[in-house]
């Protein structure tokens, strides 16, 4: 530090002054973290008493939740702050956590990112506050998402088992059955693209989320990790199959080239030119807001299985709420992820539309019962329980995956638009991935 | 030096070349007009395509061709309502924020601008070529590669997610700051400066009572540069600002834009459109009165002269 | 229009005042400039000399950052594409917006304000809208290129494929800044004094010779000018890309701009220190672009 402030020194008086507190300390925010366990009654008292919660969060239906909280717990204020979505908010969270200050209570991370941010110590480990206890309360896979070396890094607040969503109108115009597996996904593909060129089975422009999860389903385990000891792996066996089929959409140019969630993407659920979308529970709040044309026509399905009579399925998506190791009133933070993801809450949001991560909700004959009015009064509800159930165990994510999520066009999106094939394009990935692990001060082999 | 400022004067120096120059105007050139009249259309058609669309419900948007109305639906009074109500108005909170970061900002940078040039143009001090060459060297360093360190410094000072850590790096226009300096070099005669000093007349009284009138064709135009630079500020607000209560418009239309990207998030492509016209409307308003203003400010200008 | 006739650098006067008597107008300037890019410049420079990692926490590492830099192909190949833009895209706005310029100079067009103004309208529109528009026009499936493609039967190519992405993007910025810089160079003209062509016209030079031997070594100064502006803006290219990434994911890369790449760096991987060295090494080759033509520019007065 002296150095540079010798350096530093040729500047003007004000440049000094601004970089000096720049590097300096930070230790007045940090609270304390780990150690004595806190028990249910002092998170009753925290709420008793009352205080001011930040929470960042994009979910929409936690503003009822919100709402409904204050009613209940009136000397509580909460301020939830729309920080960007996805990795718009991890950036400002590290931001707020490199700069020591503006660090919310409570903040919403989706499972991929969460082992990054445990193993970066920005999150509290809830096992001191009795969170194990909670773990019969919610479905095997996002519970095991929260669960990062050893801790629980937050409680799932939602998921995203994945379904086959398919329009039914295009599908009985071309007289296409519904594919039971990928290979007849691929038929289905080529049947339905000969029979209108301008309709595609489903768009793709290289994601690395689906990427992950299809292998996921596929049985394959790319990534393991163990404490800072990480192996990527692209050849096993689950992503090879994964590899095979999509190697031949792409060659065969089967996939609509639109990015999802652009406006074309929603134009072509709508008006039929995008026949099926294979994503996570999540998603019917999503038709009905942003592809309303499509009402009616759509209907889900169980997901393709890659070994014919298989009833594999995997997760896409989801989120937990964390209470962050720098926030400033934890007890009452994790007052308010009990009852946005474990209490009232957990209604309230499934009312919103929400796909809950509880397994009481799952098991709900009333809940099981909804007819999606999108769907053409089908119960989609079963078929996503049951996807629920089926999700393949044993599966994790790297603690840098946001990292190597972002360079997944980079690598592997090469396959999409070039000669390169996808083989060698997720080989890539994995190397990029691999030396950033190594950088970072992982061993990646 | 000061003579080529005055245009007026230094072309009714002779008789002929001015009824020269009225009679060419009249003379209009066809092939000239119909070569810009393409570059016009090549700068107007993406706007067209936002004036139709604005014009589109949400459903009509993806229905219709891209450069033609929706058949039967017109949709634009209904889109205009609804911007300015969905999320419980905060649209027009954008639009204020808007303002008041283009005021305090514009202004502010074009004050900041105005006093930098006419001190580098008018004296000579200690440091001057230092000044100069600090500006310019800086002005290359991408800011985007700047804006982390800056975050993390106005974090420390506390100023992150408030409108100050907006307000203050618009403050500095380094292309303001050159364009104030030309302009005083040029527009204010030094002799009129040494005469006021004579009279007794302090510095700043003589830089606004004197030498302002002179510089407000300059002063606008900074204005102007630096006003469409605070407006299209995206990246800093991005980052600086969490509460989307602070948001100016850039950033708040895209936040609406991306929001159709998560769980349960609604698309509303239509009111993105919507609202981009709309602040496009604005803006235009504001260069166009403000062009008429420096219209009388360069007359002004040159007649004092 | 607006801009006074513009030289670089600007002539200063000769008289002498007392020696700190500039410091009080250009004092609040530099304290605010100091706060907002000097600071952050400074604390880049310190950043850039360490390396935080996930694992091991923050290090001195001296010069290691640039070391990498230096030999970091993703780097240099964004540099290289920039470098291609700037060859290409800069002279043809450049040269479109002169022609633009001279045609509104020349007083033979019908409707001068109507094209002044429309042409000059791009740039008053947020980049967020520019994004939005090009990217509906640019898309070949559902946008406004497919449109046409079905409509007249015919396959334009995609101009959203890596082949032509870069020239889709120097098209939005030509676009944008076409009307900025014409703006810059009809203002220039302006002050040009009449009296001096027209009496060329009398003696019989014809409009292209007045032009080469009259008004161009008139603004001058503005040409330089804008020269280094649009260079520096092509070395900063960072909207276009980012906001196309979402349309284009494969075709722009997260290193397509050295500005991109040092913004990626960044945000997506946390690597704020090596970020810093980039933004470093970029700011000397731009300073030394900018300083190469500059001095050309001027040099040929």
């Amino acid at each position: 530090m002296s150095r540079f402030l010798k350096v530093a020194a040729v500047a003007s008086a004000a440049v000094l002054a601004l970089t000096a507190c720049g590097g300096g300390d930070d230790s007045s925010s940090s609270g304390s973290s780990g150690g004595s366990t806190v028990s249910d009654a002092d998170v009753t008292a925290a709420l008793e008493k009352g205080g001011t919660l930040t929470v960042w969060a994009w979910e929409p239906t936690l503003k009822d939740v919100v709402t409904k909280f204050q009613e209940k717990y009136p000397n509580v204020k909460v301020d939830l702050v729309n920080a960007g979505t996805g990795d718009k908010q991890y950036t400002a969270l590290q931001n707020a956590i490199a700069a020591g200050k503006g660090v919310p209570d409570v903040g919403q991370i989706e499972y991929y990112a969460l082992p990054q941010f445990a193993i970066g110590k920005a999150l509290t480990d809830l096992k001191s506050y009795g969170a194990e206890s909670l773990k019969a309360d919610f479905n095997p896979g996002p519970w095991n998402s929260v669960n990062s070396g050893g801790g629980v890094y937050g409680l799932p607040m939602d998921s995203g088992p994945m379904a086959l969503y398919y329009n039914k109108e295009v599908f009985d115009k071309y007289k296409i059955e519904v594919p039971k597996t990928w290979t007849e996904y691929l038929e289905a593909a080529r049947k339905l693209h000969k029979a209108d060129p301008k309709a595609y089975i489903t768009n793709d422009t290289g994601d690395a989320g689906l990427t992950t999860s299809l292998i996921w389903q596929a049985g394959g385990k790319p990534y393991t990790v163990d404490g800072t000891n990480v192996t990527i792996n692209f050849t096993d066996a689950g992503s090879q199959e994964f590899v095979k089929v999509w190697q031949a959409l792409i060659s065969e140019k089967l996939l609509a080239p639109v990015s999802s969630w652009s406006d074309g993407w929603f134009q072509g659920i709508g008006n039929g030119s995008i026949a099926t979308v294979a994503t996570g529970a999540w998603m019917p709040a999503n038709f009905v807001t942003s592809a309303p044309a499509g009402s009616g026509k759509w209907r889900a399905a169980e997901l393709p299985q890659w070994t014919a009579g298989a009833n594999a399925s995997a997760e896409n998506g989801g989120s937990a709420l964390s209470v962050m190791d720098k926030g400033a009133n934890k007890e009452l933070a994790y007052g308010f992820l009990k009852f946005a993801n474990d209490g009232d809450g957990v209604q309230i949001r499934v009312d919103g539309g929400a796909f809950p991560a509880t397994s009481k909700t799952l098991a709900d004959p009333a809940w099981l019962a909804d007819e999606f009015e999108y769907f053409g009064g089908q119960k989609a509800n079963e078929i996503f329980a049951k996807s629920a159930q089926q999700v393949v165990t044993g599966w994790s994510y790297l603690p840098f995956q946001v990292y190597s999520n972002s360079v997944f066009n980079d690598t592997a999106g090469k396959a999409y638009v070039s000669n390169t094939t996808l083989a060698d394009g997720l080989k890539a990935w994995q190397d990029q991935s691999a030396k950033y692990g190594n950088e970072q001060g992982f061993t990646v082999k | 030096m000061t003579t080529t400022t005055s245009p007026v004067r230094s072309s009714s120096r002779t008789g002929k070349p001015v009824t020269l120059s009225s009679k060419k105007r009249r003379k209009g050139s066809v092939l000239l007009t119909v070569l810009t009249a393409v570059m016009a259309l090549y700068s107007l058609f993406p706007l067209a395509w936002l004036v139709i669309n604005s014009t589109k419900t949400q459903d009509g948007l993806f229905s219709s061709f891209g450069l033609w109305f929706d058949d039967g639906k017109f949709a634009l009074f209904s889109n205009i309502a609804d911007t300015f109500t969905y999320n419980d108005g905060i649209y027009l909170r954008w639009l204020g924020n808007t303002a008041i970061y283009v005021l305090v900002g514009a202004g502010g940078a074009t004050f900041l601008a105005l006093l930098a040039g006419y001190g580098l143009a008018k004296f000579n001090f200690v440091g001057k070529k230092a000044v100069f060459a600090i500006v310019i060297g800086a002005v290359a360093v991408p800011p985007t590669a700047l804006a982390v360190p800056t975050f993390l410094m106005f974090s420390k000072m506390g100023l992150t997610n408030t409108p100050w850590a907006v307000i203050i790096p618009s403050l500095i226009s380094p292309f303001g700051l050159y364009l104030m300096w030309t302009f005083a070099a040029q527009a204010v005669p030094t002799e009129m400066l040494e005469a006021a000093r004579v009279d007794g007349a302090g510095e700043f009284r003589t830089l606004f009572k004197l030498s302002v009138p002179l510089l407000m064709p300059g002063i606008i135009t900074t204005l102007l540069f630096t006003m469409v630079a605070t407006m299209n500020n995206y990246f800093l607000p991005l980052i600086m600002l969490k509460n989307p209560d602070w948001y100016p418009l850039t950033v708040g239309l895209n936040s609406w834009n991306a929001q159709a990207a998560t769980a349960g998030g609604e698309a509303v492509f239509n009111l993105v459109i919507t609202g981009s016209l709309i602040t496009v409307v604005l803006l235009l308003a504001a260069f166009l009165s403000l062009q008429r203003y420096w219209q009388s400010g360069l007359a002004a200008g040159s007649v004092k002269e | 229009m607006a801009v006074p006739q513009v030289a670089a650098p600007p002539p200063a006067t000769r008289r002498v005042r007392r020696s700190y008597q500039g410091w009080k107008f250009v004092g609040p300037f530099m304290i605010v400039f100091a706060l907002v890019f000097l600071a952050p410049i400074v604390y880049a420079i310190y950043l850039s000399l360490y390396r935080n990692r996930l694992i091991g926490g923050n290090a001195f590492v001296g010069l290691d950052n640039y070391t990498q830099a230096l030999q970091d192909a993703q780097f240099w190949s964004g540099v290289g594409r920039v470098g291609l833009f700037l060859v290409v895209q800069v002279p043809i706005m450049l040269f479109l917006a002169l022609l633009v310029a001279l045609a509104l100079d020349s007083g033979r067009l019908y409707g001068k304000s109507f094209f002044r103004v429309s042409i000059f309208l791009p740039y008053a529109v947020p980049a967020v809208v520019a994004a939005l528009m090009w990217g509906f026009i640019y898309g070949s499936q559902f946008g406004l290129v497919g449109s046409i493609n079905d409509a007249l039967g015919i396959s334009l190519p995609d101009p959203l494929k890596p082949s032509l992405i870069l020239a889709s993007i120097g098209n939005i910025t030509t676009w944008q800044f076409v009307g900025y810089n014409m703006l810059i160079f009809y203002s220039a003209l302006q002050v040009v004094p009449k009296s001096l062509y027209e009496s060329a016209a009398i003696d019989g030079a014809g409009q292209v010779r007045i032009i080469r031997s009259i008004k161009l070594p008139a603004i001058r100064g503005a040409l330089v000018i804008a020269t280094i502006f649009s260079i520096i803006g092509s070395f900063q290219l960072f909207n276009e890309p980012a906001i196309l990434r979402n349309l284009a994911p494969n075709a722009i890369t997260t290193f397509f701009t050295p500005n991109y790449y040092a913004y990626s760096l960044t945000f997506s991987g946390q690597q704020i220190n090596y970020s810093a060295a980039i933004a470093v090494v970029m700011a000397v080759i731009t300073m030394i672009v900018a300083y190469v033509v500059q001095l050309r520019g001027t040099k040929d007065l």
